[in-house]
């Protein structure tokens, strides 16, 4: 079972809460996934008085660990104030931390990240740095307390899938031992599939389900191409060759061409 | 029949209609002073069920496809029927298919076509989608003649007053969104602004696609224009935010840079009344019927909404059809 900050996840699978067509959607949709791990999003407007409790309460019903993210933060002091937010209103240390560099690609602001997660790490958090998949920056996470890392495979939204694998398998290689949960970039559950074949941890994922025509439905197929990604990483993958081998043996013939 | 309609919202407004239109004698009590400062005061007022189908479920294309007819009947000169335009910039232009693919009822346009649609956005867009059933009219018009028209109807109306006060109604309609205090309702913040822009002319709402930003601009008279809207889980009915207002400035912008030069005239913020699936309900409790959750759909779905609850006041055998329909549909998915 994957194990992250000492706890251990039952399902590969975290699923994002926004932009669904209604919340009844939206819970459906995380059961039919399967997914452990829901993240939210604090908006200020939540926070304090009778902000956004029926959304929450609603979330909370689901039963599953939420992952408070500080999306559309840009600044350190922005990220780290939210993360506080965040920890007081959802009652958990669990942060997905991103801190964004970009307003139109919202490409991780990298050196604003490892600053927000030492902060964080120090005051406690559990954090999950939503990064590019750039070795110096992610060592400068793990250096920073990170114990988890959290990948992009394409920008945010984007529905591109792997965009780079050899990125991706040397980011695994360097750090085997590193759970690391790829997050953001995910279009089909065959991009879920693929990056769990290379062997990573888990997969974060939102808009492909949360956009689909039928997001239960999505969802779903998500959950099941996470098991098959990971049941077929584990059972070992067979390499490409260059040559054509039958796989019906050729018994009774009396020579080999 | 004695009826008392609570809430002079646009669910209240269109209930009072339908009622005194089968011969009920109707009150409308409101505790708020006047017409303003609701919901539904703060709303888009675009009648578009085949563009709200993009992220909204098919009982609200079902429910709303007959809205702007209803309105048309009732205020004569207060709709608008010319559609609606649904654009992107060029580095979105992918939006535009997968909006395509969630939505029925447009015509994909050109740039040529969108110059003769709406000649101030000539040569701004390459591409769109025209949704040519669609219309659209000015809440705050709307429901300001519709009382009117109700008082000549012999329609009374009590402002600022509790309706724990009134007392002598065989039937009451709740109609009074957020306050009704349904366990099951939540709040989903809305910010809008109304621009003056007097060197645009639009005819017809345009919504400018966009992954997280998207936008509508709602024309008005005399060169306003209602820019909306901001969609938040939460109750909260304070001022616009700083982040907000940049987020539908900045839409508005894009869209033509002229608004760049427009007055805001009035920023307003409404909380939409919503059950967990987004869709309205008419729902009947010994002499009371409520009619509840129009979530961002009021003038689109109020007048379905005000004809089923009509056909429980009067005849109370009947099951109101589509509410119960989807309450199945959500509980048998």
């Amino acid at each position: 079972m994957l194990d992250v900050y000492g706890t251990k996840l039952p399902s590969r699978l975290l699923l994002g809460t926004a932009q669904y067509p209604s919340p009844a959607i939206l819970a459906d949709a995380v059961k039919a996934s399967c997914a452990s791990v829901v993240t939210v999003s604090l908006r200020r407007e939540m926070a304090g008085g009778r902000g956004g409790e029926k959304f929450w309460s609603l979330i909370q019903s689901l039963r599953l660990r939420v992952l408070p993210n500080t999306a559309g933060c840009h600044s350190v002091k922005e990220a780290v104030t939210t993360a506080k937010m965040a920890r007081e209103v959802f009652g958990t240390n669990w942060i997905k931390l991103e801190v964004i560099g970009n307003h139109d690609t919202l490409q991780p602001d990298v050196f604003g990240l490892v600053e927000a997660a030492r902060i964080l790490r120090e005051d406690g958090f559990a954090v999950f740095p939503y990064t590019t998949d750039d070795l110096v920056v992610a060592e400068r996470l793990l250096a920073a307390g990170c114990q988890v890392l959290m990948p992009w495979c394409a920008p945010i939204g984007s529905a591109l899938g792997p965009v780079n694998v050899t990125a991706l398998r040397s980011m695994r290689g360097h750090f085997p031992e590193v759970p690391l949960i790829v997050d953001a970039g995910l279009g089909r559950p065959s991009h879920a599939a693929r990056v769990m074949e290379l062997g990573f941890d888990a997969v974060l994922l939102n808009t492909a389900v949360a956009k689909a025509a039928d997001p239960v439905g999505m969802a779903r197929a998500f959950g099941k191409a996470v098991d098959a990604g990971r049941e077929a990483y584990r059972s070992g993958l067979l390499e490409p060759r260059d040559v054509a081998v039958p796989s019906t043996p050729t018994i009774g013939r009396a020579v080999f061409q | 029949m004695r009826v008392l309609v609570k809430g002079a919202g646009v669910a209240g407004l269109t209930a009072a209609f339908e009622l005194a239109a089968r011969g009920a004698a109707v009150t409308v009590v409101e505790t708020r002073h006047s017409l303003g400062d609701n919901a539904s005061w703060m709303a888009g007022g675009m009648l578009a069920p085949w563009c709200e189908r993009e992220s909204a479920e098919q009982p609200v294309l079902d429910l709303g496809r007959d809205a702007a007819g209803w309105w048309d009947a009732v205020l004569p000169g207060q709709v608008t029927r010319a559609g609606t335009l649904v654009v992107a910039t060029p580095r979105d232009v992918g939006e535009l298919d997968r909006f395509a693919s969630r939505t029925s009822g447009y015509r994909r346009v050109d740039e040529d076509e969108i110059a003769l649609l709406e000649p101030d956005l000539a040569g701004r867009f390459r591409r769109g989608l025209f949704f040519p059933g669609e219309a659209h009219l000015d809440p705050r018009r709307a429901m300001a003649a519709l009382q009117d028209k109700l008082a000549e109807r012999g329609v009374e109306f009590r402002f600022g007053v509790d309706a724990r006060h009134m007392a002598g109604f065989e039937r009451e309609i709740d109609c009074t969104g957020m306050a009704a205090g349904d366990d099951e309702l939540r709040g989903v913040r809305g910010e809008m602004l109304i621009l003056h822009a007097p060197d645009i002319s639009l005819s017809r709402p345009v919504r400018l696609l966009h992954p997280r930003f998207p936008l509508y601009l709602a024309p008005r008279a005399n060169h306003h224009f209602m820019a909306g809207a901001t969609m938040i889980e939460s109750l909260s009915a304070g001022p616009i935010t700083a982040r907000s207002m940049m987020e539908l400035l900045n839409a508005a912008y894009s869209v033509h840079p002229a608004f760049g030069e427009a007055a805001i005239v009035e920023t307003g913020v409404g909380v939409r009344p919503a059950f967990p699936d987004n869709l309205p309900r008419v729902e009947s409790q010994g002499r009371t019927v409520a009619i509840n959750g129009l979530y961002r759909h009021g003038f689109l779905l109020a007048p379905a909404m005000a004809r089923q609850a009509a056909d429980l006041v009067f005849d109370s055998d009947k099951p109101a059809e589509h509410a119960d329909e989807t309450h199945c549909q959500r509980r048998s998915a």
